[in-house]
């Protein structure tokens, strides 16, 4: 018996990380936001992205935190990777969050953000060609998720519902 | 324009008397409520940024009670007020006399969920309409909404129209003391988020806007 090892690294609010070989990459506490991870599952490179606004152009920032928004975060996402060596072709992507956390009865476009970022994501990942392996999206609860780079499993921690693989 | 991170010592100060006079209020109202003794200050007001709000109420991942307000009026923005399960458990039991009651127990609390949302109704309430007395903009809360979840899904959802501008908050700690010996202060966070537009009204209405 080989006892496993690996670090796992942590990817804040807004932040962007990345592991490879046996290393695991884990966010918590996502509600709205999405997790979305991009990886070659042979290469063993990983990347996470913890996005938690679909559209940069909403910003009124002076220093744009490149990492916050899914369509900024994402393309620095799959070039780092390409770099770090993995095959643009051999892409996959699995993804999580995108929660509505308030059941709020109100027209403020802010309350259904969830939704709009899971769109912002599937939009980004379909015109450069990345599959969506897994998903486990919208809903009403938070999530921590941790993704093996050695196995390409992402665990999916709810308060109520414990843990899945996806 | 000005935003958290260019607050002045002065600046703070003043929200924090205003969070003192706020809670004063509240602690009245809950006074009378219980029928006991009840004290509420603010030991401190400040800015933080996204990671360490979540830090201080014990990591992202970490299991809290929110009650979550759209403040609305003339300065909207959010407002939380955030305790810990096990605090927010003792409150109710003492509120209601229900001893077996938990937040995490999804049977049968409905009694309990219901005072613990109208704590912090009275709670907020206090504190916007000492906030809107003192500077004279009208602020209201919206209908409490109760979440027990991950802090920083929570947390996440209030940020996210400021996050527009800034990548930090206002928060304002408030101890809750009910003056019984077998019991700690009971630690509570209001974590004030106004939209970016108002925050400059709050101040240019407090005579502290930037100099």
């Amino acid at each position: 018996m080989t006892t496993e090892t690996y670090n796992i690294i942590k990817v804040g609010i807004a932040d962007l990380q990345f592991a490879r070989d046996a290393d695991h990459l884990r966010t918590s506490g996502l509600g709205s936001c999405v997790g979305v991870v991009i990886y070659d599952p042979n290469i063993k490179v990983a990347g996470m992205a913890h996005v938690m606004l679909p559209d940069s152009k909403s910003a009124k920032q002076e220093n744009l935190n490149m990492h916050k928004y899914a369509d900024t975060s994402l393309p620095i996402l799959v070039d780092t990777l390409i770099k770090q060596g993995a095959r643009r072709f051999a892409l996959k992507a699995k993804i999580a969050g995108g929660a509505q956390m308030f059941a709020f009865s109100s027209s403020n476009d802010m309350l259904r953000v969830g939704a709009r970022n899971v769109e912002a994501v599937k939009a980004f990942l379909a015109e450069v060609r990345i599959p969506i392996l897994s998903e486990d999206i919208h809903g009403s609860s938070g999530r921590t998720i941790e993704f093996s780079t050695e196995n390409s499993m992402l665990s999916v921690r709810t308060v109520n519902k414990g843990t899945k693989e996806i | 324009m000005a935003y958290f991170e260019s607050l002045t010592q002065f600046q703070l100060d003043t929200l924090k008397e205003v969070g003192n006079i706020g809670s004063g209020n509240a602690a009245t109202a809950l006074s009378k409520m219980l029928n006991q003794k009840i004290d509420m200050y603010v030991p401190s007001v400040r800015v933080v940024n996204y990671d360490e709000m979540m830090e201080l109420v014990g990591g992202p991942e970490e299991l809290i009670t929110a009650v979550f307000f759209r403040i609305e009026g003339e300065a909207p923005g959010n407002m939380f007020f955030i305790l810990s399960p096990r605090e927010a458990n003792a409150f109710v039991r003492q509120l209601t006399g229900i001893e077996d009651f938990s937040v995490t127990d999804e049977d049968n609390n409905e009694m309990g969920l219901s005072a613990l949302q109208e704590i912090g109704n009275i709670l907020a309430g206090s504190y916007l309409s000492a906030l809107s007395d003192f500077i004279n903009i009208l602020m209201q809360p919206s209908i409490p909404i109760l979440t027990v979840d991950m802090a920083g899904a929570i947390l996440a959802e209030g940020l996210l129209e400021l996050s527009q501008v800034s990548d930090s908050a206002i928060v304002i700690d408030t101890m809750i003391d009910d003056h019984r010996d077998d019991t700690d202060p009971i630690k509570g966070h209001f974590f004030l988020l106004p939209d970016p537009d108002s925050f400059d009204k709050i101040f240019s209405k407090l005579g502290v806007s930037d100099q």
